[in-house]
């Protein structure tokens, strides 16, 4: 059990674990039988588990290292990925990614939060909490797609943006409001999957679009548990309690109208099965890009002011 | 005309501290800590007359010190907030909401208003920060969202005076939403070509820089006030340094280039008036 797997895993790592040494041994008395017998207890656990888990435990399956990030989906749906960088007026933010590639027969524009893996990547990419120049970089991106017609797929998987002193030096407010006000009105279809964390404005910073669609066990939240829990509660091991009460999973979203749809993931989660994750996440997509190509950019830019008008919950006498 | 008047760094104050709103004869000034006679903070619009230091301000005085008297109409003052997501935290939201609809007899936390500045016309939306730390939910996005649309179908100025800890918590991502919300309703207004005046005061943080606030067609502060999108204490708390003095302040962000203008209290309407003019 890696120190970041979530308490609920550890049976069925353990299972794994077991399966994997039976398969060390030599075949022979008993063990395929015994391969066999741990191999459907592994599938019915993690069905059990996965299947009542609370909102606590989604965020962290959102959270886990083996999900798959952006780079991911870029290698397992695309060709001729071109990753391109910087904003043209500070840096390059590895935080977020963006670039031009082929899918399933057109090229797209491509933006979205990295994260990294091991632990020197993790640091390299910030934990996925871009700067101010992530933002300016993927707008760049978007404007290019806008300008040459090309649509864009937005991948939304951020802890949030990154609260340093530079970053609010340089405008870190400014960079989310310019890409919201910017996307709003870009004339070619952005489709937008939350395929982990999708972190308060940080997220939404690359999140307005056509179609948003969330994976199963995303979440997507206006401050995460533990700050919500750290200001409401004053109590930071009070996240579970604020994870249910804010409701930030993917069926939840859908409930309360802010998303298109959800993404049924593998038994396990995506990061048990990410070429079934791929697949599923690619055919979403393409379903969404063959009904926006059919919209002129003036149509798509009002459907998606239609869109975002309606969200939101009030009374009026 | 002193624009730029340099003004005493203020003392860092808790937001408790300076939340209070002067009471009684003398007041303690958290700019300069000189006791200061309330009527006279009251004549000079509470500006500090020994330090300038700008105490907080309500709505009406706020709407009082920008519109022409006699020209106002309220805006949209039915819209109510609900409880979309049965929140509760140590408190309901429903509970808190009432008690803020009583201490402030306001319904949610932010007032517009149609009017004129110095003969202009405006659609003017301005934040309550004592209603709920002027946080941003389903009523102040709808309110904003139809400000800026009032103002295109009127062909109007659009002013929105903000003060605010950000988004709602209580709301959950429709929150959030509020900012693309807004947003996009600001890129209609951009396109039409009607000018949009952001006037930050103090505090403006969070989601609501991270939207409406920071993209005027001019964005104009008052001295002193806290602008950022992550708080001070988050970002102590993460980076585990002491911050630069004057971080965040307004005057920080002027010579970072994120402020056209930081602008006195007592000079506010006239440069907003003569701003419009010379964009409409
Ligand atoms: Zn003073």
């Amino acid at each position: 059990m890696s120190p970041s797997e979530p308490s609920f895993e550890a049976p069925l790592s353990e299972l794994r674990r077991r399966i994997e040494e039976l398969e060390a041994y030599p075949p022979g008395s008993g063990r395929s039988k015994e391969i066999d017998r741990l191999r459907s207890q592994l599938t019915k656990a993690t069905a059990d588990v996965y299947k009542t888990l609370n909102r606590w435990q989604k965020t962290q399956v959102a959270r886990h290292h083996d999900r798959p990030h952006v780079r991911d989906y870029v290698e397992a749906l695309t060709n001729n990925w071109v990753e391109l960088h910087g904003d043209r007026a500070f840096a390059d933010d590895p935080a977020i990614v963006a670039g031009f590639a082929t899918f399933r027969g057109r090229t797209v524009a491509i933006v979205g939060h990295q994260k990294g893996r091991s632990t020197k990547q993790r640091i390299h990419r910030n934990f996925g909490q871009p700067r101010p120049e992530g933002y300016r970089k993927a707008m760049r991106i978007m404007k290019l797609a806008e300008k040459f017609g090309r649509p864009v797929l937005s991948f939304v998987d951020t802890p949030g943006a990154y609260p340093g002193i530079g970053a609010e030096e340089r405008g870190q407010a400014e960079a989310i409001a310019r890409n919201l006000i910017e996307m709003a009105a870009l004339e070619t279809p952005i489709v937008v999957t939350v395929t982990g964390e999708g972190g308060s404005g940080g997220a939404l910073a690359i999140g307005v679009g056509d179609r948003v669609t969330m994976l199963e066990y995303a979440v997507y939240s206006v401050i995460s548990p533990e700050g919500c829990a750290a200001i409401l509660w004053k109590d930071q091991s009070k996240r579970r309690e604020a994870a249910e009460a804010m409701r930030i999973t993917a069926p939840d979203l859908l409930e309360l109208g802010i998303i298109d749809a959800v993404i049924p993931e593998p038994t396990g989660g995506a990061h048990a099965d990410p070429e079934a994750t791929f697949r599923s996440v690619g055919d979403v997509i393409e379903k969404a890009l063959i009904e926006l190509e059919e919209l002129t950019p003036r149509e798509l830019v009002t459907a998606r002011y239609e869109k975002f008008r309606v969200l939101g919950v009030y009374e009026e006498a | 005309m002193a624009w730029f008047r340099r003004t005493k760094r203020p003392r860092e104050v808790s937001e408790r501290q300076r939340s209070i709103v002067p009471e009684g004869l003398w007041v303690k000034c958290q700019g300069c800590r000189e006791i200061i006679y309330s009527k006279e903070l009251e004549r000079n619009v509470q500006i500090c007359p020994k330090c300038g230091y700008h105490f907080r301000i309500d709505v009406q005085a706020r709407i009082d010190l920008l519109l022409d008297s006699g020209s106002r109409v309220e805006l949209f003052e039915g819209v109510r907030p609900s409880d979309p997501l049965k929140f509760k935290d140590t408190k309901s939201y429903k509970a808190r909401l009432k008690d803020y609809q009583k201490r402030t007899a306001s319904l949610d936390a932010v007032v517009v208003v149609e009017g004129t500045v110095e003969e202009v016309e405006v659609v003017l939306a301005v934040i309550d920060y004592r209603f709920m730390g002027g946080s941003m939910g389903s009523v102040v996005g709808e309110k904003i969202t139809r400000a800026a649309e009032r103002a295109l179908e009127s062909a109007r100025s659009l002013v929105v005076v903000s003060a605010s800890g950000g988004a709602r918590m209580q709301e959950g991502v429709l929150s959030l939403m509020q900012m693309a919300k807004i947003s996009a309703a600001l890129a209609r207004l951009s396109e039409a070509r009607l000018p949009y005046i952001s006037i930050l005061t103090d505090p403006t943080t969070g989601g609501v820089t991270a939207s409406f606030a920071m993209l005027g067609d001019l964005n104009i502060a008052e001295p002193g006030a806290l602008i950022g999108f992550a708080g001070p204490r988050v970002i102590q708390q993460t980076i585990r340094e002491e911050l630069p003095e004057g971080f965040q302040r307004s005057e920080f962000l002027l010579e970072h280039g994120f402020l056209d203008l930081v602008v006195e209290r007592t000079q506010l309407k006239a440069t907003v008036a003569r701003c419009l003019r010379h964009l409409s």
